[in-house]
């Protein structure tokens, strides 16, 4: 081990600087504790004290949301959300990002974001039951220069993030069943990568984080400690550059083979109530884990670092307490019976053995080879970092942006020519390359897989089922946080709606940029106040969520992106509902109105290369009422098939409801051009299928309820054929068109010599 | 019927498989660790799919060196019958009971979907309650699912009919050697198939096909069932 530099070189030489401590942070932390810390100390505080960890700058922002609701069981700041699905049963849920390691490492980076979100989950006591992501990536094509290196990049970092994704989901045996994927040059050197994990659990299994009881021992259980990840929190609180390239060390590796083994071990090791509370080693690792769950027991917390796993030599007290080495929990459990715990963990052939003990002092106390390692006390620690609330400023780009008219082109001459081109783009591609990648039905529960608006996911033993979701429009946000923050949740929860489920309430993942720039934390302050808009209107609570801020490359900021994920409840297995039409003749119905509203579409920007004037409205009052409807035609079995409008627009819809034979006759009257009718992004709209014989009785219901419901076609088989106002606009073939769409993405991934070879992909 | 799920570290479809069995009456059947080294009191044993040791080294190649192993193959040659589901299907030709190998997808993609497969012979133990010829749709889930095997193996599978399962419609997901899905050993005891009958035993599930292998591995006639 080399020697460290005494407190009095940290503060002289401002290495605390590199350990993510700003001057007048260190200066808090000297007052604090009355000294100058030592290395360990110092790095303590720089993770725990870093954004990712303290949520320093957006907290006030979060503490906006609302949080209760009659359902919720356990809001944030446990390890994820949880809430009541009636008859002794729970959902717990939540989404993480790994945006700074999937721009590093991609196949790792995104692999253990998915591992880090099991581990929240399960560490409530929750069988994990099912994975959704939600990713951005720059674009993978470049018809000016189609070799250029950032498309190759782009690429890469697409396919490695799939299969990164693909390798540790398949592998651990949960399923992957939604998502969503979006390209645009903002996400160029940045991708976001989300994680979303959804659990299942009897209320009487719920576990938590706290460690309570003097004197009961502290367990690690799982893989060994390196020198993996060391910083990994720090390093996701700082803008990426040329530089981060050398931050490699700091993306961890994940084992999911040792992942599966700690997940069994760790939901037997709670069935068998030895174990008084667990908490996952995520970021920041043994250092977060063990200050929170002391804190949270109103207790202290003693370690002695000799006897912690290592699987490297001479690691000082600093490298383990910082290194982010994955699968690994650490758990308090009742003193004596710590044979018992070890006795399971051995049969799943899993390390697990005592490191220290709970103390009453509130410290957390370090030793190492004997010696004091670090001692800090946790009020200090914890509670003290210092809140920022940032200037909050438009930038003038922003605000002339808005002024723009949205629509800058004439009407196109063939349209059924530009939907071809249009549904090529791996904007709206089908995402079957991605979704054929992630095992999505392993566990035999998937009722619904990818590919529709949500995913269903039936609970054993019972009627019901969890419709999910995760969403979010960027380019909304980008021109208009507030109103794209509404459309985020509310596009979500319409998903969930769609299938059948009542949203319950959704977990969000925060995706900015830089938050010391003034027109960054605009965004956020303006998009947090759209989400919450829209969440008080839905009823929807928000049980938790992530942060994910300095999504930057050499100071660009990637769009505003917030991601919503909706989980709902379905109550009976008859109303779970596909967006896929069900049978010929069945009558197509749009429901809501269709304005001229292009600003940030798909059409918009396909058309003109960027986006600008206003996104679509959102009214609340009237999406709640579309969604309330919806649903209780669901219930009333009126229903074949329903989907939500959204990018693309009717036509897009109309498209992604056709599945094998089934095609559509369109026949729509509407005021607007052409080209706007049909691409139009206007919100609160849902397209139906349904019978003849239901027909009378849906549009009844519709019309009691004041939602426009309009007559647009019929399902027909093999054909696409869209009129409006009398006239043919799209007559294709629907095998050709689907072959095209459906082949879209794998031809763009196929063509280029990108060739990411996964790293482990088998069955 | 007393039935053997055989669980390895990493296993992660024993639970389907076991769910899918205990669903017929009077069918019992029970979680075995892999350290077991006595299978005496089974009648059927089933390996399931997943990711045994992380699929290290080789997928199957270390789960085929178990104890349990040893029990199964004594099982085998007693006339036992066996079934290898996907990861399972990697183990029976890592431990030798079959012949062949399950390489990488030519795609170098894991696949996940549902694929029409094709029953090439009904006189199998395994597929008594199928016609031949009859196109059935199993899901498939797998990144080394790409059978492969000599030329003159291959002759004989063909030959001797033990060839059960191929992928149908013109599709070859995974580029195996005669659009092989599944295979039986020479006694015809022992069923190697990559697709997942387990994930198809309802409707709801997107297919119930996969309920009429386990009907016939487990001699089972239901009289409500019908022979689609």
């Amino acid at each position: 081990m080399p020697p460290e530099p005494t407190p009095e070189e940290i503060s002289t030489q401002q290495s605390y600087l590199s350990l993510g401590l700003s001057d007048s942070e260190y200066q808090l932390v000297c007052e604090l504790l009355g000294r100058k810390p030592n290395l360990t100390e110092t790095g303590i505080y720089g993770v725990m004290w870093s954004e990712h960890c303290s949520y320093k700058t957006s907290k006030m922002q979060l503490s906006r949301f609302p949080t209760e609701g009659p359902n919720v069981l356990q809001g944030p700041g446990e390890g994820a959300g949880v809430v009541d699905l009636g008859d002794g049963w729970a959902v717990v849920f939540k989404v993480e990002s790994h945006n700074h390691p999937s721009a590093i490492e991609p196949y790792q980076g995104a692999a253990t974001g998915v591992g880090g979100i099991l581990r929240d989950i399960y560490s409530m006591g929750a069988r994990p039951v099912a994975f959704l992501n939600s990713l951005r990536f720059g674009p993978l094509s470049d018809k000016k220069d189609p070799g250029s290196p950032n498309i190759k990049r782009n690429q890469y970092l697409f396919g490695g993030v799939v299969a990164g994704i693909a390798g540790y989901g398949n592998c651990i045996g949960v399923p992957t069943v939604a998502g969503e994927v979006g390209f645009d040059a903002c996400y160029s050197g940045n991708p976001l990568v989300n994680a979303m994990c959804v659990g299942v659990i009897r209320h009487e299994d719920l576990q938590h984080g706290r460690a309570e009881g003097i004197g009961n021992p502290v367990i690690y259980v799982g893989a060994a400690t390196g020198r993996d990840g060391i910083h990994g929190a720090t390093f996701a609180s700082e803008e990426l550059n040329e530089e981060s390239e050398a931050k490699r060390p700091s993306v961890q590796v994940g084992d999911p083979f040792m992942g599966k083994l700690v997940l069994e071990a760790c939901l037997e090791l709670f069935r068998s109530g030895a174990v008084i509370s667990v908490q996952d080693m995520g970021a920041a690792g043994l250092t977060c884990s063990s200050t929170e769950m002391a804190e949270k027991g109103g207790n202290g917390m003693e370690l002695d670092l000799d006897l912690v796993p290592q699987r490297a030599l001479e690691m000082s007290p600093y490298e383990i307490m910082l290194s982010e080495s994955q699968e690994r929990m650490l758990l308090v459990a009742k003193a004596g019976r710590e044979e018992e715990v070890f006795e399971i963990c051995r049969k799943w052939e899993v390390p697990a053995c005592t490191i220290g003990r709970v103390i009453p002092e509130t410290v957390l106390r370090l030793k190492h080879r004997g010696a004091l390692a670090a001692e800090l006390p946790l009020d200090r620690l914890l509670g003290s970092c210092p809140l920022y609330q940032r200037d909050a400023v438009p930038s003038e780009k922003q605000l002339s942006r808005q002024k723009k008219n949205a629509v800058t082109w004439d009407v196109p001459d063939d349209i059924g020519a530009l939907f071809k081109e249009m549904i090529v783009q791996p904007e709206l591609a089908s995402k079957r390359w991605v979704y054929r990648q992630y095992d999505s039905m392993v566990r035999t529960c998937t009722s619904v897989g990818p590919g529709s608006d949500a995913a269903v996911i039936r609970i054993e033993g019972t009627n019901k089922a969890l419709a999910m979701s995760i969403d979010g429009n960027s380019r909304y946000v980008e021109l208009d946080p507030q109103t794209g923050g509404r459309i985020a949740v509310a596009e979500a929860a319409r998903n969930v709606t769609c299938s059948g489920g009542q949203p319950l309430a959704l977990t969000n993942g925060l995706n900015f940029g830089n938050p010391e720039k003034p027109e960054i934390f605009w965004q956020l302050r303006e998009a947090v106040t759209g989400i919450c808009e829209a969440c008080q209107s839905l009823e929807l609570p928000v049980t938790g969520g992530n942060v994910s801020l300095y999504n930057e490359t050499e100071g660009e900021a990637v769009y505003p992106t917030p991601l919503i994920g909706v989980v709902g409840l379905v109550e009976h297995p008859e109303h779970e509902t596909t967006q896929h039409w069900k049978q010929a003749g069945d009558v197509i119905l749009l429901l809501g109105e269709t304005e001229e509203e292009l600003g940030a579409s798909a059409l918009q920007q396909f058309m003109t290369g960027s986006i600008f004037g206003m996104p679509p409205a959102l009214d609340l009052e009237k999406e709640k009422n579309l969604q309330e409807a919806v649903l209780e035609a669901i219930r009333q079995n009126l229903i074949a098939s329903a989907h939500d409008l959204s990018q693309g627009g009717l036509v897009m819809a109309l498209l992604t409801s056709c599945k094998g034979e089934l095609g559509v006759h369109v026949d729509w009257e509407s005021g607007i051009r052409d080209d706007l009718a049909l691409f139009s992004e206007s919100q609160s709209r849902i397209l139906l299928s349904t019978v003849p014989q239901n027909l009378l009785m849906l549009e009844k219901l519709m019309q009691s309820r004041k939602i426009p419901c309009e007559r647009v076609g019929v399902v027909m088989p093999g054909r696409f054929d869209i009129a409006l106002n009398g006239k043919f606009l799209i007559q294709e073939e629907l095998p050709e068109l689907q072959q095209l769409w459906e082949n879209a993405l794998e031809n763009i991934m196929n063509s280029e010599n990108q060739g990411f070879s996964g790293e482990k992909q088998a069955a | 019927m007393r039935c053997a799920v055989i669980v390895f570290p990493g296993s992660n479809c024993d639970s389907d498989l076991y769910k899918a069995v205990n669903s017929f009456e009077g069918v019992d059947a029970e979680y075995v660790w892999y350290t077991t080294e006595n299978l005496d009191a089974f009648d059927l044993i089933l390996l399931p799919g997943g990711f045994a040791y992380g699929d290290y080294l080789r997928a199957g190649a270390l789960a085929a060196r178990t104890p349990v192993l040893k029990a199964l193959i004594r099982a085998a040659e007693r006339g036992v019958r066996v079934i290898g589901i996907c990861n399972g299907f990697q183990v029976l030709t890592e431990c030798g009971l079959l012949p062949g190998a399950l390489q990488r997808n030519s795609g170098l993609h894991f696949i996940c979907d549902t694929p029409l497969i094709e029953v090439v012979q009904d006189q199998s133990s395994f597929t008594s309650r199928y016609q031949q010829g009859e196109l059935i749709r199993l899901p498939i889930a797998h990144g080394e699912g790409n059978y492969i095997c000599d030329e003159l193996t291959l002759r004989h599978l063909q030959a001797e009919n033990r060839i059960v399962f191929r992928y149908a419609s013109g599709s070859n997901p995974n580029g195996s050697v005669d659009k092989i899905a599944g295979i039986l050993n020479s006694k015809g005891n022992v069923l190697g198939m990559m697709p997942h009958p387990e994930r198809a035993m309802a409707d709801w599930m997107g297919s119930s096909d996969g309920r009429r292998l386990f009907e016939s591995a487990l001699n089972l006639f239901p009289e409500t069932a019908d022979a689609a």
